[in-house]
């Protein structure tokens, strides 16, 4: 009798604390995920209820797709471009703000502000800046570069996208690497200026081994941003002009919500999944690895 | 450092230099929104003219008609909703759930744990076209509260992850003599667990305030219906549908960036603190 109300009591204190989240985990994540897997095996279109098996058709049909691989390839070389000119420019800026400059709470707060403001109307912001703005810049001043908007040019608008999203980011990841450099230790850095090393030698052999775990951070925080990207690229540049700056999320969505092609959509989305998650379990890998302790 | 402390002139020539640097860097960083603040008080035709120069007289019509064009209390009142919503519930639900996690070490609870986890590496658009298919099968698509419901889902995972640490730190010996002192475990997580639990919350609610008040792909694809759209989603449809005055888009523009602004300026050390917080773990 008293272990079976022992029983039933450890089951109900399980559905007060833990079954809320726990069902409601399941039916948000776990089984559109589990159902989204099964879905690339068949040949759903949309709207159908019955749905026969096709085997890796719908892996077959995205993998050759040289749309897919196209945006794919863009949305590589946008994450590699991003991710290194966003961590120097956030590391750059975090460095001048701990180096005992006046105002550097300002500083900071400012240089953070562009990501309290959603992807969809800091692209609107940028648009009337590179399609408006710049080019009446370039025009008063005779510079070339800006004389056309950047929107309407296949390559200017993928840098377009790239200054967008390192304006934005570096502000993140600045509040991170400032972190890191004020938890390194004054006397260390002292003693090696003592010992004659000059700000390289610090900068190389003290700081970055100290704030190795803020880098690593930083750098895995702007490859999942930069892969999963979606709200900037509608609004910046709606993909175009003709295509040129369609990233892989938005890929995603045209090929199943407009093409209604919904099985090898989900294919895609699938490949992105492994995308996403190899980057992260290489953050793992990479963060247990020779940790420094702070 | 000391070299300061000692006043050499060079030393404080350099500090000039590299503030008046950062200042530079700073007015370049804050360019596009004093553009569009600026270009938000001109007539259309000044702005497709002149959107450098300053305003010939200054226009708040604009704001007086994106205000009622992009419904912007509804949208704002929406937004509000849903947000405040789906955080409490997060903070509400997950810190429970971890706490159960933490204090029952069962099979059962280590898996749930290390599920969640996992589960933080997927990307929404892995989700969303099975999420979309399911929901809509069932008639359960644009409906706010299904959207809150869905957040919480998504949220969760990383809120507990965060609960999981902080709770594991908590000494057991606390909760024990709470329960020999009467309490029940509801007391003994209301009561103890809860308020200890503080500096957590805050950044749980940063980081999830700061997602769900911007995010756009999930609420577009649930909230179908106009009147349910969020402030993201109403200044998205606004843009396409209304493309011919400049002036009055801009406006939309700064009317959806300054509540937040505001309530930067009040929280800003909370908000920063948050943002390490959840990046460090």
């Amino acid at each position: 009798m008293v272990r079976h109300r022992k029983l039933g009591e450890r089951i109900g204190t399980f559905f007060m604390f833990a079954g809320p989240t726990t069902l409601i985990f399941t039916v948000v994540m776990v089984l559109p995920f589990l159902y989204g897997i099964f879905l690339t095996f068949t040949d759903w279109d949309g709207q159908a209820n019955s749905f026969a098996f096709v085997g890796f058709q719908n892996y077959r049909i995205a993998l050759f797709d040289p749309v897919f691989w196209t945006s794919l390839w863009l949305t590589l070389r946008y994450a590699i471009v991003g991710v290194f000119l966003t961590n120097a420019v956030a590391f750059f800026l975090a460095y001048i703000l701990t180096s005992g400059v006046k105002a550097s709470g300002f500083f900071r707060a400012g240089f953070f502000t562009p990501n309290l403001i959603g992807g969809i109307v800091l692209g609107f912001v940028w648009q009337f800046i590179f399609s408006r703005v710049f080019p009446q810049i370039g025009r008063a001043m005779g510079w070339t570069l800006f004389s056309t908007s950047w929107l309407s040019d296949p390559n200017k608008a993928f840098w377009a996208l790239v200054i967008v999203t390192v304006w934005q980011y570096s502000g993140y990841m600045m509040v991170i690497y400032i972190a890191g450099l004020v938890s390194v230790p004054g006397e260390l850095l002292e003693a090696a200026s003592i010992e004659g090393a000059g700000s390289w030698a610090k900068l190389r052999r003290i700081i970055l081994p100290l704030i190795r775990p803020s880098v690593i951070v930083c750098f895995f925080l702007t490859i999942q941003r930069c892969f999963m990207v979606y709200d900037l690229n509608l609004s910046l540049t709606n993909g175009g002009p003709y295509r040129s700056t369609t990233l892989i999320s938005m890929n995603v969505y045209q090929t199943a919500f407009l093409s209604r092609q919904y099985g090898p959509g989900q294919a895609e989305a699938i490949f992105l999944f492994f995308v996403v998650a190899g980057v992260s379990l290489a953050q793992v890998y990479f963060g247990k690895r020779k940790e420094v302790e702070m | 450092m000391s070299t300061r402390k000692v006043g050499f002139a060079p030393a404080r020539v350099a500090s000039a230099i590299k503030t008046l640097f950062l200042l530079v860097l700073f007015i370049l960083y804050m360019f596009p929104f004093f553009m569009v603040v600026l270009n938000s008080l001109k007539r259309d035709t000044e702005v497709i003219s002149s959107p450098i120069a300053p305003p010939s007289s200054i226009y708040w019509e604009n704001y007086r008609m994106a205000f009622e064009k992009m419904k912007f209390m509804r949208a704002f009142g929406n937004s509000l909703i849903i947000t405040t919503a789906s955080v409490a519930a997060i903070v509400l639900l997950s810190s429970m759930c971890a706490h159960y996690l933490v204090r029952n070490k069962t099979k059962l609870s280590t898996f749930l744990y290390l599920t969640m986890v996992a589960a933080m590496i997927i990307p929404f658009q892995a989700i969303m076209i099975p999420l979309l298919k399911i929901y809509g099968s069932i008639g359960m698509l644009n409906n706010r509260w299904v959207l809150v419901f869905m957040y919480i889902g998504f949220g969760a995972p990383f809120a507990i992850f965060l609960f999981h640490g902080f709770i594991k730190v908590i000494p057991r010996e606390l909760e024990e003599a709470a329960i020999i002192d009467g309490c029940g475990r509801y007391a003994v997580f209301f009561k103890i667990i809860l308020p200890l639990l503080q500096p957590v919350i805050m950044t749980v609610v940063i980081l999830d305030v700061l997602w769900i008040w911007n995010d756009f792909l999930l609420p577009s694809l649930v909230l179908l219906n106009q009147a349910s759209r969020t402030l993201p989603l109403s200044t998205y449809y606004f843009y396409g549908t209304y493309t011919v005055n400049y002036g009055c888009l801009l406006a939309s523009l700064v009317m959806t960036m300054v509540p937040v602004i505001i309530m930067y300026m009040f929280s800003q050390r909370f908000i920063l603190k948050g943002i390490i917080a959840g990046a460090i773990k």
